[in-house]
């Protein structure tokens, strides 16, 4: 039996749909893991110790488990204790929460290379110190911290075909159904593979122009 | 303590970094509309000095009094927050590396602080911002950013900032230091547009020429303490003290 791409046009609705699927919960789960980043790195920085150091070890938790494993227990373990979540929000879940953990670590860091003169010269203004944080501080954080963050979210979406495995009929898992009909796993897998780089492309491509926007402010 | 008979009112400053000394027991009396200018060499306590005046680096001991009003007074931590960021609103300072906002254009440089702290509307704070720009002759440049300036540039940019805030003084640490020589001009002019308008303020320079014509008074700082000081005409003419004579002997031979 050779190779015959003949077959795919037949089942493109099933594999675009996959497609959409997956960009919906890419975007939605970067967009949860910019946000929540933002979030852990002030708390990680400025809470009060007692909130601090527990928070920590739960970044560390998150950081060395499978991502895997927090799908499974976000999705499978929470429905026992009584929170049913749809597969496709526990992935974004999963997704956004696991990857704020590492956006996190980066804006701490960028957080903490900011000038020192930025902050006095906040300071001396009046402002608070969470005022000149939220002003002044953490934007110019995560306009140094645009690049690698662009990096994590194209790890998330090769991760977000994980989400396959909880039932999102994701890109992968559409490949799965299809190939599950047609047995032709080269061509649909190939076809998948082609799909997510495209995807890939363009998160680059908008990556460079937010790079190229920003580049004047600094 | 009694009541603060002086505009500002210095008393017995006293900072110590472990067990470094950098402020001994400084005693200094500014009056309202006063151009007081701080010289020294690197490490003598003159920039620590200014920075304990908005409490940028607070003090180990003594008071600083701004207006009847204690600076650095002991509260609860909140309560003190609230009472410090009152008190900066009332002194603009001008930092040696500008320390301008880099992700905002000048306009939003001059126009946050004011928008943020007393609720300027937008029409109100671009009016602002157009009047102390042009004040400091960068309003062509209103909607330039930072990294489109040159140093002067920014540096006026960054008077024109502490200037929206309508301060009751004004703290210049090196403002020109970081220069180059030919920028030193245009940010010097400004100062002195600002010593005819009759704003207090406090000089910290390495400039004798610009301290000697637009200071009322020269203090001369040495490893911690005010070794002397006086009108410019006579410090810089005819010094009293030996350690005087030296410094100004290396500055401006050093100027030549």
């Amino acid at each position: 039996m050779g190779l015959d791409f003949t077959i795919i046009p037949k089942y493109m609705d099933i594999i675009l749909l996959g497609v959409a699927w997956t960009i919906g919960i890419t975007v939605s789960a970067a967009l949860l893991s910019f946000i929540g980043g933002i979030l852990f790195a002030v708390i990680a920085l400025y809470a009060p110790w007692i909130i601090r150091q527990p928070f920590r070890l739960v970044e560390g938790v998150f950081m060395g488990t499978p991502l895997l494993l927090q799908l499974f227990l976000i999705y499978f373990g929470l429905v026992q204790i009584g929170i049913d979540l749809p597969a496709f929000v526990a992935g974004i879940i999963g997704l956004g929460l696991h990857f704020a953990v590492y956006n996190s670590e980066l804006i701490q860091t960028a957080i903490l290379a900011v000038d020192k003169g930025q902050m006095e010269a906040a300071r001396t203004l009046g402002l608070s110190r969470s005022q000149a944080l939220r002003k002044v501080v953490i934007p110019q954080a995560i306009r140094d911290v645009i690049p690698p963050i662009g990096n994590n979210m194209i790890a998330l979406l090769k991760d977000s075909a994980l989400v396959s495995v909880i039932g999102v009929s994701e890109l992968t898992l559409s490949a799965q159904r299809v190939i599950g009909k047609t047995y032709r796993p080269f061509e649909f897998y190939i076809l998948a593979a082609a799909l997510y780089y495209i995807i890939n492309l363009g998160m680059e491509w908008v990556q460079r122009r937010i790079e190229r926007r920003i580049s004047v402010s600094r | 303590m009694s009541e603060p008979l002086h505009f500002v009112e210095i008393r017995h400053a006293q900072k110590s970094f472990g067990a470094v000394e950098v402020l001994k027991d400084i005693s200094l009396n500014v009056e309202r509309g006063q151009i007081v200018g701080i010289i020294g060499s690197s490490g003598s306590g003159k920039s620590t000095l200014l920075r304990a005046i908005n409490d940028l680096d607070p003090l180990t001991g003594g008071e600083i009094w701004l207006d009847g009003v204690q600076v650095n007074k002991a509260l609860p931590h909140r309560q003190y927050e609230k009472h410090i960021n009152a008190m900066r609103q009332q002194v603009g300072m001008v930092f040696q590396h500008f320390n301008l906002f880099p992700h905002m254009t000048a306009r939003e440089n001059v126009t946050m602080a004011p928008k943020l702290l007393k609720g300027l509307s937008q029409s109100d704070a671009d009016k602002l911002a157009e009047e102390q720009l042009d004040k400091v002759g960068m309003l062509e440049r209103i909607d330039y950013y930072p990294s489109q300036l040159s140093g002067g540039q920014k540096q006026r940019v960054a008077i024109a900032r502490a200037l929206a805030m309508k301060p009751k003084m004004m703290l210049f640490d090196e403002a020109t230091s970081a220069l180059d020589p030919e920028l030193v001009e245009e940010v010097n002019l400004v100062m002195k547009k600002l010593a005819e308008e009759h704003m207090t303020m406090i000089i910290v320079t390495h400039e004798m020429d610009f301290a000697a014509s637009v200071c009322d008074r020269v203090l001369f700082m040495d490893k911690g303490i005010v070794v002397e000081e006086g009108p410019p005409e006579i410090l810089f003419k005819n010094p009293s003290k030996e350690r005087t004579r030296e410094f100004l002997r290396k500055h401006i031979e050093g100027a030549k």
